[in-house]
């Protein structure tokens, strides 16, 4: 396994606040659960769930398999019920302002023969929601002119494509068949699809799954990068924290029904994460300032790197 | 109809086609259905969802031999026998929530079903089903002017469902998880598009017949996307392919003795051949020149 470039090869002004202070008080955090609980089937998935994440605050979601990282994600865009007032996204209740949050669902890949371009599939993030046909080029028609989804004219909507293509460096193979691109270059499109509507709310689940070590390391780098400059908050839904160790802010790590949240050095030590398994947990750190989690009761799929 | 020949003057061949109601009916019914089965086709092909559309076909043999018992034109029965076809399937699992891994089994349930009802529905009747053949293998004798006239009304109830939905189903295509996110009635655009298979594949059916559908709802929309990633101009070449597959079939069938089905599914064959052909030469001639991006570019 080659180290992990992202300390050696990182441009400077990438260089990220390992522990970047929390936003003042006066600010409201764009994302806030307060003693939240879901259940999925009966299961309870997990309860008194706290948690706060602020606009350009990078906060990824770690846990083991099934510990509800997918559905805390689900939870914030109102698709999984959740007890009424325990969960606030931008001031309102959860699926209220979705139109204001980019949402990057896990997939796994695209079928190389279909008939998409990577701008097509950003162009959908514009305005994919619209009834009726794309008539980019054409006059439009009175009756198909009512937009049912936001209030802008698709007059600039081309240059708005380009613009954010530009953003995620996707200029390359934007034109070419979806299928046909790598991983890495899936998942910048994809991430342009989310961003296109200039979201408050940045949302990926599983983004880094399948990238090899430098894409991910890349990726993790343009999150943080976006994440910045366009003071977005952003959750990213991760098995493995060290690809983004020296990008995030904050982690919540779920477990055993319950999650923890706090800046990486807080939140993955042996203490914490023991309170959270309810057995003995040891957090190990790598000379080159890797963690590596030992004893959780699953298989160690968490900060394992695991490719395939 | 006499004896008709090729005279190899293309103008004249085409005038003598045109001098006789039944053609130009023929020809009609075939453009209208062309159109529409090159336009719902590529969603088709694009959704994966071959099975349940050759599924939805199959309910013609149900639909003609219901029709038959209870004394109904065979038309309503193509049309009612698709439509509660489609519905089944979407009920079933087929579409919506749990995605469309599920559905290929659904899909055969439906279909074995719906075979049976048929085989049932023909036994009560014990009359000869009439043109079981036609019903199988199409024929474009005898398309009179209602029958032309309800393809125009189905078409156009087609086309404007699709129109209206255009976007959203493509997101929903694409992306199911975000578009449900977006706030789009996934399910319900799900159980759409099902219906409106349904329409095209009675539609389509009356003139190929219930097992060459596919010729032209599938072959043609394949062949397209081969061709090009533009979806535009994909879902454009499917009506032109459509086109051409119904024209040539009829044109040639027309001077020939053997039946339109198998010129119809010929040339659509061909047309899907062909384009895999030349996708594989394009796509070969691509790939030198398309190196990995590196990641380092995307870090700075």
């Amino acid at each position: 396994m080659p180290p992990m470039p992202t300390t050696a090869s990182r441009p400077d002004h990438v260089l990220p606040m390992p522990t970047a202070s929390r936003p003042a008080a006066g600010d409201m955090p764009a994302i806030e659960l307060r003693d939240a609980r879901t259940s999925r089937g009966g299961r309870v998935v997990w309860s008194e769930v706290e948690l706060s994440v602020f606009p350009g605050e990078f906060v990824a979601v770690l846990g083991p398999n099934g510990s509800g990282k997918s559905t805390l994600l689900k939870a914030i865009l109102g698709l999984v019920q959740t007890a009424p007032g325990a969960l606030s996204v931008l001031g309102g209740p959860a699926g209220a302002a979705n139109r204001e949050i980019g949402y990057l669902p896990q997939r796994h890949g695209f079928d190389s023969t279909l008939p998409i371009r990577g701008i097509d599939l950003v162009r959908l993030g514009l305005d994919g929601a619209r009834w009726g046909v794309p008539l980019p080029r054409l006059p439009r028609l009175p009756l198909l002119r009512r937009n049912w989804g936001r209030g802008d004219v698709p007059a600039r909507s081309s240059e708005r494509v380009r613009e954010v293509i530009e953003l995620v460096g996707a200029e390359a193979y934007a034109e070419r068949p979806l299928g046909e691109l790598s991983g890495g270059e899936q998942q910048r499109i994809l991430i342009a699809q989310a961003l296109v509507r200039r979201p408050q709310i940045l949302m990926l689940d599983e983004p880094l799954d399948s990238l090899d070590l430098p894409n991910q390391a890349a990726v993790s780098a343009l999150v943080q990068r976006i994440c910045r400059s366009e003071n977005v908050a952003v959750l990213l839904v991760a098995h493995d924290v060290n690809p983004l160790l020296s990008y995030l802010d904050q982690v919540i790590y779920l477990a055993g029904g319950r999650a923890l949240q706090g800046a990486v050095r807080e939140v993955i030590t042996g203490p914490k994460l023991s309170e959270l398994y309810g057995v003995e947990i040891e957090v190990l750190r790598t000379r080159d300032g890797r963690l590596v989690v030992v004893g959780q009761p699953e298989a160690p799929h968490v900060h394992g790197h695991r490719h395939d | 109809m006499g004896n008709p020949t090729l005279s190899w003057n293309p103008i004249e061949d085409v005038h003598e086609l045109l001098s006789y109601q039944f053609m130009v009916n023929a020809l009609q019914a075939g453009t209208i259905v062309a159109v529409m089965a090159g336009v719902v086709g590529w969603f088709v092909v694009l959704r994966r969802q071959s099975f349940a559309a050759h599924t939805t076909a199959m309910m013609s043999f149900p639909g003609a031999s219901g029709a038959a018992l209870f004394g109904l034109p065979s038309t309503l029965g193509y049309y009612l026998a698709c439509g509660v076809a489609a519905l089944a399937i979407g009920r079933s699992g087929g579409a919506g929530r749990r995605g469309r891994s599920g559905e290929s089994a659904a899909v055969g349930v439906v279909q074995v079903a719906g075979l049976a009802l048929g085989f049932l529905f023909l036994s009560l009747y014990s009359g000869v089903l009439e043109q079981l053949e036609t019903l199988l293998f199409g024929t474009f004798l005898g398309i009179d002017r209602n029958q032309v006239l309800t393809l125009a009304i189905v078409a156009i109830l087609v086309l404007a469902a699709l129109i209206l939905l255009g976007r959203p189903l493509l997101l929903c295509s694409l992306d199911p998880e975000a578009a449900r996110a977006r706030g789009l009635p996934v399910g319900f655009i799900d159980v759409g598009f099902l219906l409106i298979i349904g329409l095209t594949v009675a539609a389509t059916s009356q003139i190929t017949g219930a097992l060459l559908v596919f010729a032209l709802l599938i072959a043609p929309a394949a062949a397209a996307q081969a061709l090009t990633p533009r979806p535009a101009l994909s879902l454009a070449l499917s009506v032109v392919f459509a086109l051409l597959v119904m024209w040539l079939g009829l044109g040639i069938s027309y001077f020939s003795i053997y039946p339109l089905g198998f010129f119809v599914t010929s040339v659509g064959f061909g047309l899907f051949v062909a384009a895999k052909l030349v996708r594989r030469v394009g796509v070969a001639r691509r790939r030198p020149q398309s190196p990995e991006s590196s990641p380092a570019a995307v870090m700075a």
